[in-house]
């Protein structure tokens, strides 16, 4: 069988594999980015118990394999009554998994706007959530995007391991069609091109381009 | 020494209330006392110029006026009411944000190194405060923003964003974007030492045109000893923490009595 023959017999399942793929991408992108500006957020609380939650959620999800996390949600937690369906199970993990990264990003972020701007946010006597908002946070922004954009790349790559409490993603499609044919190579091979085609031309670009979008709100481009 | 609080009236009354008044103000960053036990009052449109050696706590007072500093002892009054403080069931006790808030009001600031918002115009900074702090219509907001951008001679450059703008342009509209929340007292630290010479005089200018139109309560910290002679009721010398000397400008700068005071001054002059 040539490779475009190949190609043209597991095309199908290929794409649907890709689609679940890009589902669980952009779930988990959605859940990552609220974990870790909450966590984030948390941590540089004044109240020692907020923080302390914070540290507790990053460290577990930092500490700990990924992999093992997804059969925790999805095989263990039933067990104690919380059931998830295997695809949310997917996503919440690896987004909460990334959330702990990210946690760290956005209070360096938040950390690196100068102090100037706290202070004069408060001399116009913003409250301090109106000082988060509207001065502390698009400043942010700016700085986290390039990391950020690094994150959301290897986000992509963690929902390979969704494939292994059977979300019939990317590389669940993958093994299963190596599982019938023995073609390795192009199994995998395809697989390996189409998670670098998104990552190198969707993701990547979308994020230079927010961040281009970002330099020029801030006045800097 | 823990500071006995029933030495302090709940509020300033009668005639002469002063717009500010700091009284047996202490500060301390550890083991360093910033401001030693500092006694200050100035008048409803008093401009008082502090100046001073580094480290003197010139800058501390305009920074705990703002609320940018906690106070370790003492009580601030700002137009007759204790800023630091608030009345609970009849002594006074740390205020809370909320009261912090609303004597905040009372007060505006420009700094050193401006702290214009990067990310909004010019423009933009003049609005922030009025429109989302006072919750005044956006079009009412933005014409008044106009007017004092025109009053610093920034209209044209009211959609710029900072970075597009030089230091005393910048200068200029944080001015403009203090004004806007309409203070009764406005603080100026050390406003012109990041501008480059030439274009001091744009900011002094500024400022020396609000001290002749308007009836507003300055505090001003500076190292422009011939602008301050200018342009003050008062010039305070500071000194550990403490004011050394003060007086009219035209007494205080051409005879003072106090060695330091004598010494700084023509350190300062010799510079210049």
């Amino acid at each position: 069988m040539s490779y475009l023959e190949f190609l043209a017999t597991y095309s199908d399942r290929f794409i649907d594999g890709t689609l679940v793929t890009l589902g669980q991408f952009g779930l988990a992108v959605l859940v990552a980015t609220a974990a870790a500006l909450v966590s984030g957020l948390m941590k540089m609380a004044h109240s020692k118990p907020v923080r302390a939650i914070a540290v507790g959620y990053i460290e577990i999800f930092r500490g700990t394999s990924l992999l093992v996390q997804l059969y925790w949600f999805y095989f263990v937690l039933p067990l104690f009554g919380f059931t998830m369906e295997k695809f949310t199970a997917g996503f919440v993990t690896v987004g909460l998994c990334y959330g702990a990264y990210g946690a760290e990003l956005v209070r360096g972020s938040i950390q690196s706007v100068p102090r100037g701007q706290w202070e004069a946010a408060l001399a116009l006597n913003m409250t301090p959530a109106q000082r988060m908002r509207r001065v502390i946070l698009p400043q942010a922004l700016v700085t986290i995007l390039p990391p950020w954009g690094n994150l959301m790349v290897e986000i992509l790559k963690g929902t390979a391991l969704v494939a292994l409490i059977s979300v019939a993603d990317l590389m669940f499609e993958t093994r299963q069609i190596n599982n019938n044919t023995y073609l390795s190579a192009q199994a995998f091979g395809t697989a390996l091109i189409i998670y670098y085609i998104i990552a190198r031309f969707m993701v990547t670009p979308i994020m230079r381009w927010l961040e281009r979008v970002m330099a020029r709100k801030i006045g800097r481009s | 020494m823990k500071d006995d609080m029933s030495q302090y009236p709940l509020r300033l009354e009668g005639d002469n209330v002063p717009m500010v008044r700091f009284q047996n103000v202490t500060k301390r960053y550890g083991q360093l006392t910033v401001l030693d036990g500092l006694n200050l009052d100035v008048a409803e449109g008093e401009m008082v110029t502090i100046i001073g050696p580094s480290g003197s706590g010139k800058t501390t007072v305009l920074r705990m006026l703002m609320t940018l500093e906690e106070i370790d002892e003492g009580v601030i009054y700002v137009d007759g009411d204790p800023l630091t403080h608030m009345e609970k069931n009849g002594r006074l006790v740390r205020a809370n944000a909320a009261h912090m808030r609303r004597m905040r009001a009372k007060i505006g600031m420009c700094f050193q190194h401006f702290n214009l918002f990067p990310h909004m115009t010019a423009l933009g900074n003049c609005m922030e405060g009025p429109v989302h702090v006072l919750g005044m219509p956006k079009k009412e907001a933005e014409e008044r923003a106009l007017e004092l951008l025109d009053m610093v001679g920034m209209a044209h450059k009211s959609d710029q964003h900072p970075s597009r703008l030089s230091g005393g342009q910048q200068q200029r509209v944080a001015i403009a974007r203090a004004l806007a929340m309409r203070p009764k007292v406005m603080l100026f630290d050390e406003v012109t030492s990041a501008l480059d010479p030439e274009v001091i005089s744009e900011v002094t200018g500024v400022i020396r045109s609000l001290v002749d139109q308007h009836s507003l309560t300055m505090l001003m910290v500076t190292h422009q000893i011939g602008f301050a002679r200018d342009i003050s009721d008062r010039v305070c010398f500071f000194y550990g923490g403490q004011i050394e000397e003060q007086g009219a400008p035209g007494i205080l700068l051409d005879s003072p009595q106090k060695d330091r005071t004598q010494q700084f001054l023509s350190a300062v002059l010799e510079a210049n």
